[in-house]
């Protein structure tokens, strides 16, 4: 067991991966002789050369598209995007062709591409740096989306993620790259589509993925000062989604609060909200609630920025209204 | 080369007005020959399709009459290890490279017969044992994953190259822009063709572009462009299978703008009389890519009238024979839809297949 960044997680699973199997290459913006916008590449270009890392001209829609290209065809690309706002640009080659060339062409062709990248708020860069994504990928069929919290769990599912047959998207947080986790030294592959349970509790469900797993944890600990024990399930996966842990730990405590950044409207947590009403109905003892980022996109001020996005406090208030409904 | 002839300043043509050739350029007798069938076939494959799409037998069609020399042409110069990226107009390529004819109409179709299992539209046809993926519905993917299978080859070292066409609206499109660009950057052994056949459904390409041509735009990415007269067969195939050498000796990507015109309408869904002229398009039927093929073999010395009769008896045999094989296979089962979305059957489309088992069937299934 060792401690590492989340970043240097991310690292050690494409390395690592890339060395293995020679048909995995990294492509995108600033990910070679820059070593990464966010320095997750650090060190990449040096060790594979610039044909298996390679800097591309400042195109998201094109060099989303070469990915799917060489995919096609046999290679297994990772595809670095600075921020996944910037996967706006590359939308149709995701969402119309990675997603569907397999169904389209009746099996004959598959996509085995990651597309990787950090995701949702950072610190004051803007509301066209701050979009969390994962609410329009999630919908898609033929997509996986992953959204990790933990540098163990960021390796894991990035693994994972190069070895699946699919297209991968890997939710990575900025906010997230300088956390230090403990990762077993032979971290394997983590199955896609498998939440964790990271805090045992009775009280109250608070169902969480990225970072906010860890606002999700500290409001836990907040609350069991007030003598509150809430369970806190990590996603991991968004999709597929992991009902089952969901719904069970929904029967344990009767009550369900889900975190995520994005918008209130739509989204994994109304997904979520769907099963936990669906099937854990006769087992709640209060409404499903949502905290999420407000419905405004987001302001550049820091004040703002964090009046916006989902707190501690937030989850604390959202988790004690349903247990308080509960016991009323 | 005259100025005249020469690639990138004018127009290059082998075919002349008189039927005879350039000497300066030779295509075998088995080529023009094949090549000859094939756009025969073709032409008469496409007024079949359109006809059973008149008749409420298929949905929709997107006919290359007019056009046949440039995917037939560009069929013939590839290699069988090379890959094709159409678009709308050169689905054709992979019967050249020995796709079954009836799999194909199956596909227009969208039943059983059809290996993309009814799940594409028609005219997006995909063939993986031909090397050939589908074009992507939305103008202009497809360059790009075009450039990156070509990049794909490089990176593995494999002589294969990619071909990725175009239409001349597609390089409005910032597709095409980047992938010009990629293949400029990185070499990529790849051919780019674009079909300029002037209208890009009721737009014209003066006001698609103001660009005096379309092969100049390849230029300004370092990417060495063209300018081919699409409806002249020979020229077509000699100018692909120079770029084809081209991308194989490890000189990057060529760029070729083939002129033609689509002589019908841009889809079975499209009326061309409502903006642009009888005259225009006569006058482009006087300069018909298969008129122009059958003159010369016939100036060669390769097919009389007798010949000629001979062959489109039985191609038509053969089309009318297919449609009727390929018409009879019965829709998808049902149980079909849930394949494929992804590799293995994950848990909830499991469930969903499930659920829709215990439905009864859509009145259109009918059992």
């Amino acid at each position: 067991m060792r401690e590492i960044r989340y970043r240097e997680a991310l690292r050690e699973a494409m390395i690592e991966e890339m060395e293995k199997d020679a048909s995995v290459f990294l492509m995108g913006e600033e990910v070679g002789h820059y070593q990464g916008a966010y320095k997750v590449t650090e060190g990449m270009l040096e060790k594979f050369g610039p044909e298996r890392v390679l800097d591309t001209p400042i195109a998201e829609a094109g060099f989303a598209g070469i990915g799917v290209g060489a995919a096609m065809v046999g290679l297994r690309p990772i595809v670095e995007f600075m921020t996944w706002n910037f996967s706006a640009i590359a939308f149709d080659q995701i969402l119309n062709n990675a997603a569907k060339i397999r169904q389209m062409s009746g099996g004959q062709f598959s996509c085995p591409i990651v597309f990787r990248g950090p995701n949702a708020s950072a610190r004051q860069v803007g509301s066209q740096h701050s979009h969390a994504m994962e609410h329009f990928y999630a919908t898609v069929p033929g997509l996986k989306v992953v959204a990790p919290a933990f540098p163990a769990d960021a390796k894991g599912l990035m693994k994972a993620a190069i070895r699946d047959n699919n297209p991968v998207l890997v939710m990575e947080s900025e906010t997230l790259y300088s956390v230090k986790g403990q990762v077993p030294d032979d971290q394997d592959a983590i199955e896609l589509g498998k939440a964790n349970v990271v805090r045992p509790g009775k009280d109250v469900t608070l169902v969480a993925y990225s970072r906010m797993t860890h606002v999700a944890l500290d409001a836990a600990n907040a609350l069991a000062k007030e003598g509150i024990e809430a369970e806190v399930v990590d996603l991991r996966s968004l999709r597929p989604l992991d009902e089952e842990t969901i719904v069970k730990s929904v029967w344990k405590t009767h009550r369900c609060v889900i975190v995520h950044e994005g918008f209130p409207y739509g989204g994994v947590g109304a997904e979520v909200a769907d099963r936990v009403q669906r099937l854990a109905f006769d087992s709640l003892d209060a409404p499903v609630l949502r905290v999420a980022t407000l419905d405004v996109p987001m302001p550049y001020n820091a004040k703002l920025e964090q009046a916006c996005m989902p707190q501690a406090d937030r989850v604390i208030a959202a988790a004690k209204r349903v247990v308080s409904r509960g016991k009323a | 080369m005259s100025v005249e002839n020469s690639r990138e300043l004018g127009l290059f043509r082998v075919l002349r007005d008189d039927h005879s050739q350039d000497p300066a350029v030779s295509v075998p007798d088995a080529v023009v020959l094949r090549a000859y069938r094939e756009m025969r076939r073709l032409r008469i494959l496409d007024a079949k399709m359109i006809l059973l799409q008149r008749q409420g037998r298929v949905g929709f069609y997107g006919a290359c009459t007019g056009q046949e020399a440039v995917p037939i042409g560009t069929a013939l110069a590839l290699e069988a290890d090379d890959w094709v990226y159409p678009a709308l107009r050169e689905q054709s390529v992979m019967l050249v490279r020995g796709f079954p004819l009836t799999q194909f109409i199956a596909q227009v179709f969208g039943n059983s017969g059809d290996v993309q299992k009814g799940r594409q539209m028609p005219s997006h046809h995909s063939g993986r044992s031909v090397n050939q993926v589908s074009w992507s519905s939305n103008i202009g993917p497809q360059i790009m994953q075009a450039v990156g299978t070509a990049w794909a080859m490089k990176l593995q070292k494999k002589s294969s190259i990619a071909v990725g066409f175009m239409g001349d609206g597609a390089t409005s499109q910032g597709d095409f822009h980047s992938a010009m660009n990629f293949a400029g950057v990185f070499k990529t052994p790849c051919v780019l063709i674009c079909q300029n056949n002037h209208w890009s459904i009721s737009v014209p390409t003066a006001k698609q572009t103001a660009s005096a041509t379309i092969a100049i735009k390849g230029l300004a990415y370092a990417v060495p462009s063209c300018r081919v007269d699409g409806n002249d067969l020979l020229a077509v195939y000699a100018a692909v299978k120079e770029a084809a050498d081209d991308a194989r000796a490890g000189k990057g990507t060529t760029f070729i703008e083939c002129l033609t015109y689509r002589i019908g309408a841009h889809s079975t869904s499209d009326d061309p009389s409502r903006y642009r002229t009888d005259e225009e398009v006569e006058s482009w039927k006087r300069k018909d890519p298969v008129d122009r093929l059958r003159n010369h073999l016939v100036h060669r010395g390769l097919l009389d009238d007798a010949k000629d009769a001979a062959l489109e008896a039985e191609l038509t045999d053969e089309v009318n024979e297919a449609v009727k094989v390929a018409e009879a296979f019965p829709a998808p089962s049902r149980e079909s839809l849930f394949d494929d979305v992804y590799q293995e059957l994950p848990w909830f489309l499991q469930e969903q297949k499930e659920e829709l088992r215990r439905a009864p069937p859509a009145p259109s299934h009918g059992g």
